[in-house]
């Protein structure tokens, strides 16, 4: 038997082409990354210069479907001289606080009972029922039975958003929990762990995969509560700024209102982002990480 | 077939020893199944490992290997027969038991030494104290580097050197393995046997391992136990007198380990060809 060692002369020559190959892939990934970001923008400039072109020429009627430039002028009419009902800052700011109330108040009431049911096998068999009548029931339609009961101000709006964002962070919550891992309870458990610091240091942890992916649709969610309570019947908030421009058969103002909640709603989930990336930095990076 | 005397000495099972460290009288595990079903786990099974003895069970697949190893965790509670653990019977999860698993169990969400500081941890150490005997474990298997990773940025066997660590720094009496290795290759495996052997010749705990690899038992242990297949019970137990230290990357190639090994493999064959022909005719 002989072993075989391979020659180590031209070393250098194979390190220098191994550097040239390298940077000939980051500047393919590069001009990648300026291809859809190029994609994008012309997507963009494309489909509003046909909604414009379209309406100037009265193929799409500017009156039923807005234009691009009305919307803007509606929108630099509210930021420089205010809505009918006051500044827009206002506006934002109650629907805002609103959606925001709802969507503490609801996580963190949807994060308790999950864990709760989710630990406890009787308590959940026991309620499963009646959580599963109280999901089928359309919750918007208790917007009216909240406005009755609560009135036109804040706190019908928040009582929506709330119930809007319960089940679903309930039920994910409540799924994460029992996903739990059981060598990893049972690990913490042999390790010397109590019950509460295995819920608190291995079954909430666990869970929370589940439960932020929640918090991401469950925000939107908390945002159509406080714009549909506030189109019920409101005296502030964007719901009843588009509810006065469709009385208006102002199209550019319903318009205008829905792109100013997108962008709010785009400003929250790029926060949210942020807390969950702080969150669980321990997972280890998805594999289409780049280019977005 | 002729017995070399005496590399492998099969022993009668006696009395059982009042100072051992486990013993498992005479038991049988009846659980019923979620369609209705009685099912024996294991039945008339008495096992005794002494104190800083090293004992693994062998037995085919669905044999109720693990299912000894959770009666001495005291998760599952015998149907008939008593499980003594350190003399007094097992009631609630001991605090001389440590366990590594088969599956990785470790925290993902928590670094090396917040996993391997655990346990100290959750039996109310101070945290300065936790984490410099922490610290002290990460470096005695080799991970000093590692202290801030995450176990998603380690190998499978460094994850496993984590799980060593974490157990091995509550100083367990009584070390249960369920297939520990069984999931590293070949040479990864090697090491973490020699890894496990020094751990356990300086900390003197008895272990109980289980495993299917008929060799990493011979290779690690006292006392090997070969179970039949399911319902399992102790079909023969063998002594092994290889003399320690021992070099897990040498001593497959020695002749005394490759004759206890044939020994012992022809007991435990019928019982792995008993095992898949059942597995096969029923489809579980």
């Amino acid at each position: 038997m002989t072993a075989i060692s391979p020659t180590t002369s031209q070393a250098a020559v194979r390190d220098a082409s191994i550097a040239v190959a390298e940077g000939r892939a980051k500047a393919r990934l590069r001009r990648r990354h300026a291809l859809v970001i190029g994609l994008r923008l012309a997507i963009l400039v494309v489909f509003l210069g046909l909604w414009e072109l379209g309406a100037d020429h009265n193929i799409i009627d500017p009156f039923f479907f807005a234009s691009p430039s009305g919307i803007w002028d509606q929108i630099w009419v509210w930021v420089t001289e205010g809505t009918s009902q006051g500044p827009l800052w206002v506006q934002i700011y109650v629907t805002l606080e609103e959606t925001f109330l709802g969507f503490v108040i609801g996580a963190v009431g949807g994060i308790a009972a999950g864990i709760i049911l989710g630990r406890n096998r009787l308590l959940a068999d026991v309620f499963s029922i009646y959580i599963k009548i109280a999901n089928s029931v359309p919750r918007v339609v208790l917007g009216s039975v909240f406005i009755i009961a609560l009135g036109l101000g804040m706190a019908s709006k928040v009582a929506l958003a709330v119930v809007m964002v319960f089940f679903v962070v309930f039920a994910n919550a409540f799924q994460g929990v029992r996903e739990a891992d059981r060598a990893m309870i049972a690990n913490a458990q042999i390790l010397g762990a109590s019950p509460f610091q295995i819920t608190r240091t291995v079954i909430i942890p666990s869970a929370m995969s589940w439960i932020l992916a929640s918090l991401h649709v469950s925000f939107g969610f908390a945002l159509v509560g406080a714009v549909v309570g506030e189109f019920l019947g409101a005296k502030q908030g964007m719901g009843l700024l588009i509810s006065t421009a469709q009385g208006a058969f102002n199209a550019n103002g319903v318009f205008a209102a829905m792109i100013i909640l997108a962008v709010m709603a785009l400003v929250v989930e790029f926060i949210i982002t942020r807390f969950e990336n702080y969150v669980v930095k321990w997972r280890p990076a998805p594999f289409n990480e780049q280019g977005t | 077939m002729q017995l070399q005397p005496m590399a492998a000495e099969k022993l009668s099972q006696a009395a059982l020893p009042a100072d051992a460290a486990i013993a498992i009288d005479d038991v049988t595990l009846r659980f019923v199944t979620p369609d209705g079903h009685m099912m024996t786990a294991i039945r008339d099974f008495t096992m005794t490992v002494a104190r800083g003895e090293f004992a693994c069970v062998v037995g085919p697949t669905g044999c109720g290997k693990s299912t000894t190893l959770n009666l001495v965790t005291g998760l599952l509670r015998p149907t008939t027969g008593n499980v003594r653990v350190m003399g007094s019977p097992v009631t609630d999860i001991s605090r001389d038991i440590g366990f590594v698993f088969q599956a990785d169990a470790l925290f993902p969400w928590r670094s090396v030494i917040d996993n391997v500081a655990a346990g100290p941890l959750y039996r109310g150490m101070p945290k300065a104290q936790a984490y410099e005997l922490a610290r002290d474990w990460i470096a005695r298997v080799g991970l000093g580097r590692f202290e801030k990773h995450y176990p998603h940025q380690l190998s499978g066997g460094m994850r496993k050197r984590v799980a060593l660590a974490q157990t091995f720094i509550n100083q367990p009496k009584i070390l249960l393995m369920d297939e520990p290795f069984s999931a590293l290759d070949m040479q990864t495996r090697t090491a973490m046997q020699d890894e496990l052997l020094g751990l356990w010749s300086q900390q003197k705990s008895s272990v109980v391992f289980v495993t299917h690899d008929l060799e990493e038992a011979v290779a690690l242990a006292d006392k090997v136990y070969v179970l039949t297949a399911g319902p399992g019970t102790v079909k023969s137990v063998y002594r092994i007198d290889l003399p320690r230290p021992r070099v897990m990357a040498d001593i497959r190639y020695d002749p005394k380990f490759v004759e206890i090994a044939k020994v012992i493999w022809n007991d435990l064959r019928e019982e792995v060809q008993l095992g898949q022909s059942r597995t096969l005719q029923t489809g579980h």
